[in-house]
């Protein structure tokens, strides 16, 4: 098959989706220029009118495609940080979210964000580094954070199709990134989670970009004789619970992998669920590898002690099992 | 407009008047007999704003209503009966018992959009209704409703800006009752009209006062008209007053004081639906009897919704979890 970037990936799935329904546009600061690259051309095949540059006026264009949505238009509001989802909140959980709900379920606001998520680069710092989708997911909006051009083009495609608001998280990590994706359009359903890589013995959850770190992982400590399955949730609400529970049911063990704060993340709400559902079947305590509650730090060293990584996947797993000697 | 027409459109505006002051008036005596749950934010006063505006939009026309611009939604056509049972939390109304009177919700069929209780909220969300209006081209206005105390919130003015740029059919109204709960407009700016404020986006303003419903509505048959024909929005601020407390349970906060009630009185003497009955009768549009008729058939409709909503059931509790999501997984 086809291999392509995973930032081509979303850029497909939005075009395809503009072609096929002429209620799609997009929405956003510096979209016409195409200041991600993931517009590029749109001006020219769509025109002006569907590919619409705001003011920086973030409460204003949610709003504004809040009101488009629930006159049945598609908007896509892309995003140029991640933070934007600070300054437009009560547009997203007071009104984009609460609409269909308290309207009696007369009202549909098909609205889709796409979030760059975390820096790319690194040393980003305190106001552009932040993964913001546990506020979300606390306020009951679907999240999906692909992780693979795969996932993404399918999500993408999904999201846009739903009839309520859904944030997607694109870790920008991820952006070069390269693999297989069909030319045509196909969906990767809300609410399905994927075992990317099977194992036997402790259940890792991880999401974004920590699944190819997970992964990387999970063969680096085959040598030690501790074989990790990775479950990546791809949509971190609706969560596939069944999936998950599948996994943790046979390992009975499991550490959550996730780059968002700690303290009501998105680690806690799985560990919660797996003391809850799960809990005959753990042999031990659900392990957290996340971000502590600080904001990321500029200073190299200080960021990479901050920002989960592969390291302290490992060290958690380690330690969680005893540290057994490399097998020669 | 022929004789005939123009007094039904009199007697009309009359009625939405007087319906929307009498049903807010018997939602205050039922949540004080605890028939409503929660809070009521009475426009008691403020009617001729939102039947003003209103009556001088057509079929199409969409309206984004304040949670205090009842008259709105009454105006464009909502049900007394369900617009009752909503606000007694009953599975007849509008919104299912979810909403209540804050975010009660009249539906596309009466061109109504929720009832926004968050102050300036919707002022955004009109101008997206605008903006697809405009990308299908229909020739549809917006007006969105908002007090005194919304045009000082960053998102209203946000919103007036791209409305400008875009040159949205938006008409925002801005109902300067003069209280922002208990703040008053001249304490938080320095303008003398808050109409003002269009200039500095780049689209007209107007003040209108807004106790007299004739001035109100001949002003915006006017303006709808230009953003009708695509020059972009406008802002019409009424000059008003409420009689009643910010929200129902105000009036026993006796420790609350911002206002004197000579003042209240003062406007109470402006009482918009006294003066347009007064009008009618003065210049021979109706005679007295044919107001009496109305009222008593008001009279009816309030009975009428009272009994309907009373034998209208409260929504199963486990109704509460659901309706989150318009797709399901």
């Amino acid at each position: 098959m086809r291999i392509i970037r995973y930032s081509k990936a979303i850029s497909e799935a939005m075009e395809i989706a503009m072609e096929k329904d002429p209620d799609v546009f997009i929405m956003g600061e510096d979209v016409r220029a195409s200041a991600r690259g993931l517009t590029i051309g749109f001006v020219d095949k769509f025109g002006l009118e569907r590919i619409i540059d705001t003011p920086i006026s973030e409460q204003a264009f949610h709003g504004c495609a809040i009101g488009a949505a629930m006159m049945g238009l598609r908007p896509i509001l892309e995003y140029q940080i991640s933070e934007f989802v600070f300054f437009a909140f009560e547009q997203l959980v007071d009104q984009a979210q609460k609409f269909h709900y308290i309207s009696g379920s007369k009202v549909k606001v098909p609205l889709t964000i796409m979030v760059p998520a975390s820096g790319a680069i690194g040393s980003t710092a305190g106001q552009h580094s932040d993964h913001a989708y546990p506020y979300l997911l606390h306020a009951g909006m679907k999240v999906l954070m692909p992780s693979t051009p795969y996932d993404a083009k399918g999500l993408i495609s999904s999201a846009i199709a739903d009839d309520d608001p859904v944030a997607v998280f694109l870790p920008q990590k991820l952006f070069p990134s390269k693999g297989e994706v069909p030319e045509e359009e196909y969906k990767v359903p809300i609410g399905v989670g994927q075992i990317k890589k099977e194992g036997t013995d402790i259940t890792v959850v991880a999401t974004g970009h920590l699944v190819p770190l997970a992964i990387k992982a999970g063969e680096d400590l085959e040598k030690k004789g501790i074989s990790l399955e990775v479950f990546d949730p791809r949509t971190l609400l609706p969560l596939d619970k069944d999936l998950l529970i599948r996994s943790v049911s046979k390992t009975g063990r499991a550490v959550i992998f996730d780059d968002s704060n700690r303290t009501c993340g998105f680690a806690a709400e799985v560990s919660a669920v797996l003391s809850e559902e799960c809990f005959k079947y753990l042999k031990g305590p659900v392990i957290r590898v996340t971000r502590p509650d600080v904001p990321v730090p500029f200073s190299p060293p200080m960021e990479e002690f901050v920002l989960p990584d592969e390291v302290k996947l490992i060290k958690a797993i380690l330690d969680m099992t005893g540290n057994p000697k490399e097998k020669k | 407009m022929q004789e005939k027409t123009e007094k039904q459109f009199y007697l009309k505006i009359y009625k939405n008047l007087k319906l929307t002051r009498r049903f807010e008036e018997k939602t205050i005596e039922l949540m004080n007999r605890g028939e409503i749950p929660g809070a009521l934010h009475p426009s008691n006063g403020m009617e001729a704003v939102g039947v003003g505006v209103c009556s001088a939009l057509v079929k199409g026309d969409i309206v984004c209503p304040s949670h205090r611009t009842i008259s709105a939604q009454i105006t464009k056509g909502a049900q007394i009966k369900y617009l009752l049972a909503e606000y007694m939390g009953k599975v007849d109304g509008y919104s299912r018992g979810k909403g209540g009177s804050m975010h009660i919700n009249a539906g596309f069929e009466n061109d109504v959009f929720g009832v926004d209780s968050v102050v300036g909220g919707k002022a955004s969300i009109a101008t997206g209704i605008a903006l697809a209006a405009k990308l299908r081209g229909n020739k549809s206005v917006t007006a969105v409703f908002f007090g005194d105390g919304a045009m000082n919130q960053g998102v209203v003015l946000e919103s007036m800006n791209m409305a400008a740029i875009w040159k949205l059919p938006v008409l925002f109204v801005c109902e300067n009752n003069q209280y922002a709960a208990t703040t008053s407009a001249s304490y938080s700016t320095l303008l003398k009209n808050l109409s003002s404020r269009s200039q500095a986006f780049g689209f007209d303003g107007f003040t209108v006062d807004g106790m007299d419903v004739l001035s109100v509505y001949n002003r915006t048959k006017e303006i709808v008209e230009k953003i009708r024909a695509g020059n972009g929005p406008s802002l019409l601020e009424a000059i008003t007053y409420r009689y009643k407390g910010h929200w129902s349970g105000e009036e026993l906060q006796n420790y609350v004081k911002y206002r004197t009630k000579d003042e209240i009185r003062q406007w109470e003497l402006r009482c918009p639906i006294l003066t347009f009955g007064k009008y009618l009768t003065a210049n021979n549009i109706c005679g007295q009897s044919e107001i009496d008729d109305i009222d008593a058939e008001i009279e009816k409709i309030i009975e009428d919704a009272v009994s309907f909503a009373r034998k209208s059931e409260y929504p199963a509790a486990q109704e509460g979890i659901k309706g989150m999501y318009a797709t399901q997984y």
